[in-house]
């Protein structure tokens, strides 16, 4: 990815219903879920497909702000919240042409 | 260890695959009815094991492991299963061969898993399920082309569809049970050393599988238009809270009216059965043993079958049609302010059959504080054991009258549940605000797509309900019963005593001593008495009633019915206190167990049964004060 792509991205939890974008990457810094078993929203977004390259879409989304967000991502639907939808960096559809 | 008893053919197979792939269906087509669910040791997972035979006659035990997304858990499922399939379960043989079931229709999730269990080394089946449904959304995959990039065999299965797992059986037929001689020998060589993959290897394997995908030829089916309409109405802010609103009234008003019928049926049944019984036995402790303790006692709870079958009928078919996820997303945001997550909708609506197995479904949640929080207001949830003590009291006290299109007394009854609801909510305010700090734990729900919900599914989960339920009529409340009897009939009245037999023993002891508690209230002693077995099972409670009244009853007309024998006797304020009691109904002593074991303390069962009695005393206190001054 080059520097002008990454200048483009923005936090998925900014788009609204309907946005189509590409995932850049799942930022590094996320929350634990659970102290136990040390598992953290970031290793689970990759494991749900958040990965480089993948096409998402905001599907649903509720009132006031978008919290929660239901995104689409390589045919399974998830929802998230702000919080955890901030951890993914996406390249909005058309940011590039 | 019962390996020695086994016959060395039989195969022990373990099915592995992402929430929401048809694991259970598959396990229920390839298990029928011959299943045991029980839970693992020192942890409340469920576990769910069931066999079958193939047409040589080789048995397979099968083991339903819990779904997981990844072998690094985030929740005390995901642990279970990751554990089983690697062997780390004491007392839990690993299985010889893992069948990985993957989604068709969502093939990069399931891949993914795949190739992790893949990673593990043991001898494994890929189960390409629900591919019927993909392909008529335009799926595309070359099965062999998989099974040879993969190296295991990829095997199309339809749980929904009779004779859908014949391909899966006949493909198990080669395996034999693992050397566990030799592999004990092997142990340790590194095949199953500690594997929670990390970020970077998941990355890894997450561009594998779009390689494979390209291989096998795979198209992704698109989401129908249906889905996608569906959604938007079902998903909307405005539209989708009012369906959710509608559609929770529709249960609450079918469990009233629609068991109507069969309820009046058990009715007549269970009388007619005592009256036979009185008629051929002579007089004596022995019939009035049978007709008052036993058939009195036990007629008044089986008569909740249909209502109780009707609730859980309805929970199950949200739960099997993918609508119950989309509910806790509507509901995210609003449960958040009170502390709690959306998942925690899950575990709370279970708990409107039984608190129970709505206190275990709060595993599923992966923070402790969440966990706990939505712990503590199950019980709030109005469960069906309420269920005869609300219909038995507003069939007395509420006049059957049509408003709109709406029955008073299916309106009464939803007020209730909704008391229990708002009641819950500001419980959960009161512990985020005042007793637990705040930490943030991620939604990240998956929203399956909607499904009919599997008849045959859905009659395996209501016959275990049915099962349950009969099995606690027959075991726990018999016994109270028989031991209320016993209580209720002696000692026998002195010669010459004027009043009813009951009120001589101890029983007639016990409830006056409790009525001092409950005066303020407005119980009567009859209530005070009721309310101890209650203790055991909620529901117990009213054939507790019937047992003291039928024993009170001086003459044999009164023995007939519970119901106008309080009618006629409780006044309209006892009858709202007690309704007002139950929403908070703290004396269900299996709960408390239940919230004991899961977690792990006796604080959290000692406050919930602090907090509910203080708040039951309370409701009932306001009740009973504001309905004396309303009522003439």
């Amino acid at each position: 990815m080059s520097a002008a792509v990454t200048a483009l991205s923005v936090p998925l939890s900014s788009l609204r219903r309907g946005a189509r974008a590409v995932v850049q990457k799942v930022v590094a810094d996320t929350p634990l879920i659970d102290d136990v078993l040390r598992s953290t929203v970031g290793q689970r977004l990759v494991e749900l497909g958040f990965v480089c390259g993948v096409e998402i879409e905001v599907v649903e989304s509720m009132w006031p702000v978008g919290d929660p967000l239901a995104v689409r991502v390589r045919g399974s639907t998830f929802a998230l919240r702000q919080r955890e939808a901030a951890a993914v960096m996406v390249v909005p559809a058309g940011a590039t042409a | 260890m019962d390996i020695a008893n086994r016959r060395l053919a039989d195969l022990r197979i373990a099915l592995v695959g992402v929430p929401n792939c048809g694991k259970t269906a598959l396990f229920n087509r390839l298990t029928g009815s011959r299943q045991k669910v029980a839970n693992y040791p020192g942890v409340t997972v469920e576990r769910k094991e069931g066999h079958f035979r193939d047409r040589a006659g080789r048995r397979y035990d099968v083991l339903d492991l819990p779904g997981a997304y990844s072998l690094s858990p985030t929740t005390l499922d995901e642990a279970i299963t990751r554990d089983l399939v690697l062997g780390r379960i004491a007392g839990e043989e690993p299985p010889d061969v893992i069948v990985c079931v993957a989604d068709a229709t969502h093939m990069p999730l399931s891949l993914r898993l795949v190739l992790e269990v893949q990673k593990l080394g043991h001898p494994m089946v890929v189960a390409l399920n629900r591919s019927d449904l993909a392909r008529k959304r335009g799926f595309r995959l070359d099965v062999a082309k998989l099974a040879a990039a993969l190296g295991v065999p990829v095997i199309e299965t339809v749980a929904i569809a009779p004779g859908g797992a014949d391909a899966l059986i006949a493909g198990l037929a080669p395996f034999a049970p693992r050397d566990r001689m030799i592999e004990a020998a092997a142990s340790g060589n590194g095949a199953t050393c500690d594997l929670a993959p990390d970020r970077e290897t998941t990355e890894h394997t997450q561009q594998v599988v779009p390689r494979i995908l390209a291989e096998a030829g795979y198209r992704e089916p698109l989401r129908t238009r249906a889905a996608a309409r569906a959604d938007a109405i079902l998903m909307h802010p405005v539209a989708g809270m009012l369906v959710l609103g509608a559609v929770l009234f529709l249960v609450f008003q079918a469990v009233f009216s629609w068991a109507e019928w069969p309820m009046d049926l058990i009715e007549a049944g269970v009388g007619a059965l005592g009256g036979w019984v009185s008629g051929v036995l002579p007089d004596g402790a022995l019939q009035s043993l049978l007709v008052d303790g036993v058939i009195a006692g036990l007629g008044s709870v089986i008569v909740f079958l249909p209502q109780i079958l009707i609730l859980f009928f309805f929970i199950l078919v949200l739960e099997d049609s993918g609508y119950l996820p989309r509910a806790a997303y509507l509901l995210d945001r609003l449960m958040g302010n009170v502390g709690l997550s959306g998942r925690a909708f899950i575990p709370l609506l279970s708990s409107f059959a039984c608190a129970i197995p709505g206190i275990m479904a709060a595993r599923t949640i992966p923070s402790m504080r969440d966990r706990i929080a939505t712990i503590m207001i199950a019980p709030l949830m109005t469960c069906s054991a309420r269920l005869p003590v609300y219909a038995l009291l507003i069939a007395a006290f509420i006049p059957s009258r049509p408003i709109g299109p709406f029955n008073l007394r299916g309106l009464v009854l939803f007020a209730l549940y909704a008391a229990g609801v708002l009641a819950a909510l500001a419980v959960a305010w009161v512990m985020k605000r005042f007793l637990t700090k705040r930490t943030y734990h991620p939604l990240m729900l998956e929203l399956p797509d909607y499904q009919w919900p599997d008849l045959r599914s859905l009659a395996i989960g209501l016959g275990e309900r049915v099962r349950i339920f009969l099995t606690r009529v027959g075991g726990i409340i018999l016994s109270l019963m028989i031991v209320l009897w016993f209580l209720a009939s002696y000692p026998a009245p002195p010669p010459g005593a004027t009043g009813p037999a009951i009120e001589y023993s101890f029983a007639g002891m016990l409830g006056r001593t409790l009525h001092v508690v409950f005066e303020p209230i407005g119980f009567n002693w009859q209530i005070a008495v009721a309310l101890v077995p209650g203790l055991a099972a909620r529901e117990v409670a009213v054939s507790a009633l019937g047992t003291v009244y039928a024993m009170s009853a001086t003459d044999a007309a009164l023995e007939k019915a519970l119901l106008p024998v309080i009618a006629s006797t409780w006044s309209v304020a006892t009858g709202l206190s007690l309704l007002a009691w139950y929403i908070f109904a703290p004396q269900c002593l299996s709960t408390l167990a239940v919230v004991k074991r899961e977690t792990r303390s006796w604080r959290y069962p000692l406050i919930m049964a602090g907090y509910l009695f203080a708040l039951a005393y309370l409701a009932s206190f306001v009740t009973y004060r504001v309905a004396l001054a309303l009522t003439p």
